[in-house]
């Protein structure tokens, strides 16, 4: 049974976290005072799980930890207590500390144990509380005490009937004896009644069956936890042995179809068997620390994904299609004469469209709903409300959006940050609210939807507005602009995305720390999207986030410079154009410019920039210019001629070599060859440290 | 892959107990590989540049599905250059860098010349070498028919970051 348990670490810990947010949301949803039972009854699940998981795994501290909430949480269910608004907040925090502690036994690290122990202290102070404050209701469901509730049982007789197949499940159950044996003198008979004729004999099932008799009077529940992990694959009653003369074999009968013990039978084979089981709980002790040891590596190694079965169902059809196709033109092949070109050119066309499908269904596992980022809100909003003492309500739509993966890890702290300042910046106080002719509680709205090839995800709340005038007064005193600027109310929302940029009295301890709006926007810039400001003073603001649906697969346009083959993402092209000599100026010591519409923009020579030496165009009025933006910067791109646009599939250069400034990443072209993906933002840092002809006018753009 | 890998180890055991080495000839000297690391073969072939690198990464290939980058060893250890020729080949390597991450280079040589097996004892550490011997490169050096193999060392060939240009 030398079974590597780290390889189950991880999954153990997605389930644990999963079990978590399930807790998290269960308990935000409740009611204090009206409870769903099923609400409650879904937090234990998921605690229950998370302790059976992590005493498996030897996180004991975890495991203790959450025997306490799930007890508090089990009375909740049996409607034993009731559900308080105290006891859900201690039940809140005790979440964030298991998470932490989760995280901690994932990592390799210990949790901080004074806060385990302060939230543990918590924890038992609530379920003290019991007596004094609640009754306990009258429903509660207790089997076989209701037998007789008033005398205390002097011990426990079990019958234990294994299934046949308990033993292939991993269990035991002479560990399961031996463990009930721990609690106190106990006397064990053995039935041998199910053991087939000696050639019928499967060794690894399991024919026995026990009845016990447990001289202590421990806890119910010390029994049940001890049979918590074959509940499923076996047949048990715990019959409470009254101090006389109660009737146990009536309950027995009850619970167990026809137990039949046969007494003599059972001292020689428990002790037979014994032996060998001690050598096997031994070894899985010196197993346990280099468990612990692989860990962490395990966990940081891979990330894995969740995906719906109906989605690899749709692959599987489609790879079938893909094989019969391939077999379809392999046949045709075998014997192929020009007469059959037309049914050639018919499977070469079918070819095409499965593969279509098949790349499209593939890109189709990366993606889940938005809903997972989304899901810490409802938690983030109830907390920040509180501590600002302000009365906010969060709204929430489109969250079964789907999204790549990789886009919703990414998108998550972005995200945060702009909530927060939507909650701290945006929603007034209620007496400010109400002054305002506003309802007193403010609304802030996440809606996530699908516009074209973008997920478009707003964060809209009903606050006081950006305050346009305190913007544009800090931008002068910082001379970002001049006083006398014309800039539209776009421009100025644009301002808090400047690096560094506050209006200092509006820092606070919720969003005055942590990223900033500059932050916001290059995490968004990296994943290739857009984000812009909707604000009406005193209305409230909304802030627009578009990114791509995919970062896999991006639109390119195919650009040539000299021998060489780029691609330019078409998010970052605003336009390509044909220079006129009248558009050109070179003004000194700022290197090439031309004008646009009324803007001056610096003009990159590529071939320059990337040592190209086979370039064709020499004037700038030969070539094409590619006017790109990035970051809110603009450039053009002096380029030898446009290939073409098509959709390509982003590899990474990282891989397998480093990353290289001004390349995103590479592709595979339809020839084989490799083209590299330029990263216009990068590219423009590129060109500004490079000096030289490309260089200085960069910088007065911003 | 893996258990190609397993199966070539499995020979190797039964072998006389040493390490298989591809050699190679670099500017008439002998080069050896730890042939596990070896993924294949290639002739040489076009190319895609990357801008701003080093001159001895002759640009990435696209090796099914996987873009990797392609030394030129003459130029990574400063020996005189030679057109690229019909003998000339791409040696694609896979091993794990500095950090453990698992990643494939191809390194450009003069040709392949044989597969040798050496026993660990055999070979020595590498000495304070002349000028044009690149040491920080090579893990160690074996006899071979009284020629001497250098060993590379992949891993650090796969330093792109220090040899900025």
């Amino acid at each position: 049974m030398s079974i590597d348990m780290a390889q189950f670490h991880q999954v153990f810990f997605e389930e644990s976290f999963e079990g978590l947010d399930i807790m998290e949301t269960g308990l935000l949803n409740m009611d204090p005072g009206a409870a769903d039972a099923e609400e409650i009854n879904s937090i234990f699940r998921a605690a229950h799980s998370i302790k059976g998981g992590s005493g498996t795994f030897g996180f004991m501290n975890v495991s203790d930890f959450t025997h306490v909430m799930e007890t508090l949480l089990d009375e909740m269910r049996d409607g034993r207590r009731e559900v308080t608004a105290d006891a859900v907040d201690v039940l809140l925090q005790s979440v964030d500390v298991l998470r932490e502690m989760l995280i901690a036994a994932r990592d390799g690290g210990t949790a901080d144990e004074q806060r385990v122990k302060s939230q543990h202290d918590e924890l038992h102070r609530v379920l003290a509380d019991k007596n004094a404050t609640s009754e306990p209701a009258p429903t509660a469901p207790a089997s076989v005490e209701a037998a007789g509730p008033d005398v205390e049982p002097t011990g426990w007789k079990i019958v234990f009937r294994p299934h046949q197949h308990l033993m292939r499940t991993g269990n035991d159950p002479l560990r399961i004896i031996r463990e009930l044996a721990s609690l106190g003198e106990m006397q064990a008979e053995c039935d041998i009644a199910g053991l087939p004729a000696f050639e019928d004999f499967e060794p690894e099932d399991c024919y026995l069956s026990w009845e016990l008799r447990l001289q202590e009077p421990v806890d119910r529940a010390q029994i049940d936890d001890i049979f918590e992990w074959v509940e499923d694959d076996c047949d048990f009653a715990v019959i409470p042995m009254m101090p006389e003369g109660f009737d146990a074999s009536r309950a027995l009968n009850e619970a167990v179809a026809d137990p039949t013990p046969q007494a003599d039978t059972v001292a020689p084979v428990l002790s037979e068997v014994e032996k060998p089981a001690d050598r096997r709980a031994e070894g899985e002790r010196r197993q346990v620390p280099e468990r612990r040891k692989a860990a962490p590596a395990a966990a940081a190694g891979s990330s894995s994904i969740r995906v719906d079965i109906h989605k690899i169902d749709g692959l599987i059809n489609m790879v079938g299609e893909l094989v019969i196709t391939q077999s379809m033109l392999g046949m045709l092949g075998e014997e192929f004469d020009m007469s059959r070109v037309e049914r050639l050119k018919e499977g070469l066309a079918q070819l095409e469209r499965h593969t279509r499908e098949l790349q499209e269904s593939v890109m189709q596992i990366r993606m889940v709903p938005i809903s997972f980022s989304f899901s810490r809100f409802p938690r983030l909003v109830h907390d920040l409300s509180a501590k600002l003492g302000k009365k906010i309500e969060l709204k929430m739509s489109g969250e079964s959006t789907e999204v790549d993966k990789t886009v919703i890890e990414k998108i998550g702290d972005p995200l945060v940050h702009l909530v927060r300042n939507s909650l701290d910046h945006g929603i007034e106080t209620p007496e400010e609210r109400v002054a305002a002719g506003k309802p007193e509680t403010g609304t802030v709205h996440l809606t996530a939807s699908h516009r074209g090839g973008n997920i478009v995800i707003e964060i809209r709340d009903d606050g006081r507005g950006l305050p346009r005038d305190k913007i544009l007064a800090k931008a002068i005193d910082r001379g970002l602009v001049r006083p006398d600027d014309n800039l539209s109310d776009k421009d100025v929302y644009d301002l808090i995305f400047q690096p560094g940029f506050s209006t200092a009295e509006q820092v606070s301890d919720v969003s005055g720390r942590g990223v900033g709006m500059d932050v916001v926007r290059r995490n968004i810039n990296e994943l290739g999207g857009a984000i812009e400001i909707e604000s009406t003073q005193g209305k409230g603001s909304a802030i627009i986030i578009r990114l791509p649906l995919t970062l896999a697969i991006l639109d390119g346009q195919t650009i040539r410079i000299g021998s060489e083959t780029y691609i330019v993402p078409l998010v970052s092209i605003v336009e390509s154009i044909q220079l006129q000599q009248s558009m050109l100026n070179t003004v000194v010591g700022r290197g090439e410019t031309f004008t646009l519409r009324e803007e001056y923009l610096p003009i990159v020579r590529m071939h320059e920039l990337f040592g190209i030496e086979d370039h064709d165009a020499q004037a700038l009025t030969d070539g094409i210019l590619v006017v790109v933006e990035g970051e809110g910067r603009k450039c053009g791109l002096f380029v030898d001629d446009l290939l073409g646009q098509q959709q390509v599939v982003i590899k990474s250069l990282e891989a397998n070599y480093r990353k290289v400034e001004g390349i995103s990443g590479a592709t595979i072209l339809g020839d084989g060859s490799v083209a590299l993906i330029l990263d216009i933002p990068g590219l423009m840092r590129l060109a500004k440290h490079s000096g030289g002809r490309a260089g200085s006018p960069l910088a007065m753009t911003a | 892959m893996n258990q190609n890998a397993l199966v070539i180890d499995d020979a190797q055991q039964g072998d006389v107990s040493g390490t298989q080495y591809l050699t190679c000839t670099l500017a008439r000297e002998q080069y050896g590989v730890g042939i596990l690391q070896v993924r294949e073969i290639r002739g040489w072939e076009q190319v895609t540049r990357i801008p701003n690198s080093p001159a001895y990464v002759k640009g990435v290939i696209n090796l099914r599905g996987t873009i990797v980058p392609i030394l030129d060893l003459r130029l990574r250890f400063g020996l005189p250059t030679e057109p690229y020729g019909k003998e000339t080949v791409v040696i694609v390597v896979r091993s794990s860098d500095r950090e453990g991450d698992e990643r494939s280079i191809g390194l450009v040589v003069d040709a392949v010349s044989d597969v040798i097996v050496a026993r660990d004892e055999d070979i020595i550490g590498t000495p304070e070498f002349g000028a044009n011997v690149p040491t920080e490169n090579i893990s160690g050096l074996v006899s071979e028919k009284g020629e001497m193999v250098m060993l590379l060392d992949i891993c650090s060939l796969m330093d792109f970051a220090i040899d900025e240009s």
